[in-house]
């Protein structure tokens, strides 16, 4: 019997020739994150398993916002050194965790990798098995291992070509609206097909990211000469790409024809509540916020996008738009492109890369019946402030034509 | 570890996320609070007055699908201090449930809870076995069991990742026993 690409990755990390969902492994696991530094520490353990392996950014709390967050970022640092670990990045040299650990080298295909984080499904799209580790982290810095549950294999299959002015985000938040955001509850999701590789490293991203907005466990891309061309100077060690046996056995598989896709949007409360923007239009929805950030959709060409879009407008005078890299290298390369200063022209507030608007926590936190438009990818109620908000999700195309109009519109009419 | 609980009924509905268990602009956003001050707000967009006024200690929370969809925050941390004492839902997110296994809080998933048992009515839930009794009707149910001797059965029955990590640690001699 043939192996999915999950199934193979967790065997490989398991020792076993072959494994069947539903069976329970305990898996070598590959990386961590450093977030449990201080439970391994209350456990009086003083050394973690392997200090090369274990990453670490302090991305919610970018910089603190307040004295209790500077305390437990202070102790973070004391941690940092106690435990030798390398791969620490200081405010100025790193960013969001997904962005700042793969630019860092931390994924390769074939990898297993629990951290911490809901988002970790976004390493998927280096063809690698990467995932929520939360509490049980400090078992993975402790022993290098983690149980794992083989989950049931899921094939998404692409189909069409994408058009113009639709990217990794209308594809997702289009399969989310259409299958649900349960469809892959505890699965390992495959993309594959045409539009898979048609789209460019960071859309695939984008669609790995939120991987965990339908339940998944992984959410993998094969891996291509997009995928090897990122991890080229980043990662040193030799990987294979990691392919699905022809006959490998899946539960479900879901074709879409994506060649009439157009741009989406998510209402307000779950990210399944998709719908084309062209449908939404005529509601005339005003926009207090539009924010282009986070760990989904703030890549270079997220803000190329952006930038041409904005490029001799201005920022309607009743939104304030919001623009935070997702790596200080994103932002580097985006200063260096222009994109910032036309973005900055253009009157929006650009700020260092963080997590903080997206959950809630500091450097754009939405007042009462507030609206915003957000690259991100939860609009869940009360997810980036007061309950009685609403966050519509898009692609960052959206998000700045919406920025400009002050209400949501079709990205396509701003080109 | 007590295997068999019995309390009375709060319905919750379909995918409520960490984010209605621990709102980011109030816990997060304030590392300093105590896991009791953190619980205050649990369901505070959804349910105000819930976590504050209504439940009691020994309640069990009934959900639908996708129960503690999101973020990876750990919301079991903030139903365990408010008392609950068993979680029952048609399907529970990876992480959630991850993070309520390595928390201590019985949490199954039960498909067909949602028309087995009303708001306010009485639950007998064995954890082991999966086995859910309505005290009121009578009528019985069985959630998803945990197969003995799987890691998350170990860890629960160990009372949580701590009790179960302090354990291992001294079997590998990494701490001193």
């Amino acid at each position: 019997m043939g192996m999915t690409i999950a199934e193979k990755i967790l065997a490989a990390h398991a020792g076993a020739d072959t494994v069947v969902p539903g069976q329970y492994l305990w898996c070598k696991v590959d990386a961590t994150s450093g977030h449990r530094l201080r439970d391994l520490e209350a456990l009086g353990v003083d050394r973690v398993w392997d200090p090369a392996r274990v990453f670490h950014v302090d991305d919610h709390q970018a910089p603190p916002p307040t004295v209790a967050a500077a305390n437990q970022v202070k102790d973070m640092r004391r941690l940092i050194k106690k435990y030798e670990i390398k791969n620490f990045f200081e405010y100025g040299r790193g960013g969001i965790l997904h962005q700042v650990f793969a630019e860092n080298g931390m994924y390769a295909p074939g990898d297993l990798v629990a951290q911490c984080d809901s988002h970790s499904t976004a390493g998927g799209v280096f063809n690698a098995c990467v995932t929520n580790a939360n509490l049980d982290a400090v078992h993975v810095l402790a022993f290098g291992e983690l149980w794992f549950r083989v989950p049931g294999s899921v094939r998404v299959v692409l189909n069409g070509t994408l058009p113009a002015w639709c990217v990794g985000k209308d594809v997702i938040l289009k399969v989310a609206a259409d299958l649900g955001t349960d469809y892959g509850l505890c699965k390992s999701l495959e993309y594959v097909g045409p539009v898979a590789s048609q789209m460019s490293l960071a859309q695939r991203w984008t669609v790995s990211n939120m991987g965990v907005e339908v339940g998944a466990k992984f959410a993998l891309f094969e891996a291509d000469e997009k995928t090897d061309a990122f991890l080229a100077g980043r990662v040193d060690r030799p990987y294979e790409h990691v392919t699905a046996d022809p006959d490998a056995s899946y539960e479900a598989e879901y074709e879409f024809d994506l060649s009439d896709l157009t741009p989406m949007v998510a209402r307000p409360g779950d990210p399944g509540n998709g719908v084309p923007v062209e449908s939404v239009v005529a509601e005339r929805v005003k926009v207090d916020q539009a924010f282009l950030g986070s760990c989904t959709n703030a890549r270079l060409e997220d803000l190329e996008v952006a930038a041409r879009i904005v490029k001799g407008r201005k920022v309607h005078p009743d939104v304030r738009m919001l623009v935070s890299p997702s790596s200080q290298e994103v932002f580097g390369e985006a200063l260096r492109a222009g994109y910032l200063e036309t973005l900055l022209e253009a009157g929006a507030l650009v700020e260092h890369s963080t997590c903080g608007p997206c959950y809630g926590g500091h450097l754009g936190v939405l007042g009462d019946n507030e609206t915003c438009i957000s690259s991100s990818n939860r609009n869940f109620k009360g997810r980036m402030g007061s309950p009685l908000a609403n966050i519509w999700l898009s692609s960052p195309a959206t998000v700045a034509a919406s920025a400009i109009a002050g209400e949501i519109v079709d990205p396509r009419e701003y080109l | 570890m007590e295997t068999v609980r019995t309390g009375r009924v709060w319905k919750f509905g379909d995918r409520i996320s960490t984010d209605f268990m621990m709102p980011g602009h109030r816990v997060l956003a304030n590392p300093g609070l105590s896991v009791d001050e953190a619980a205050k707000f649990c369901m505070e967009a959804n349910r105000p007055g819930w976590a504050e006024a209504e439940v009691q200690a020994g309640d069990i929370l009934v959900a639908r699908i996708n129960f503690g969809c999101g973020s990876s925050r750990n919301g079991s941390q903030s139903l365990k201090a408010l008392g609950i004492a068993v979680v029952l839902a048609e399907s529970v997110s990876r992480i959630h449930l991850r993070n309520a296994v390595n928390t201590g809080l019985p949490t199954l998933v039960a498909p067909g809870i949602t028309d087995f048992v009303e708001e306010g009515q009485k639950l007998e839930v064995n954890i082991i076995t999966g086995e859910i009794k309505n005290l009121e009707t009578g009528a019985t149910l069985m959630a998803e069991a945990w197969g003995e001797g799987t890691p998350p059965y170990e860890i629960l029955m160990a009372g949580g990742l701590d009790a179960y990590m302090k354990a291992k640690l001294k079997e590998r001699g990494l701490v001193a026993s």
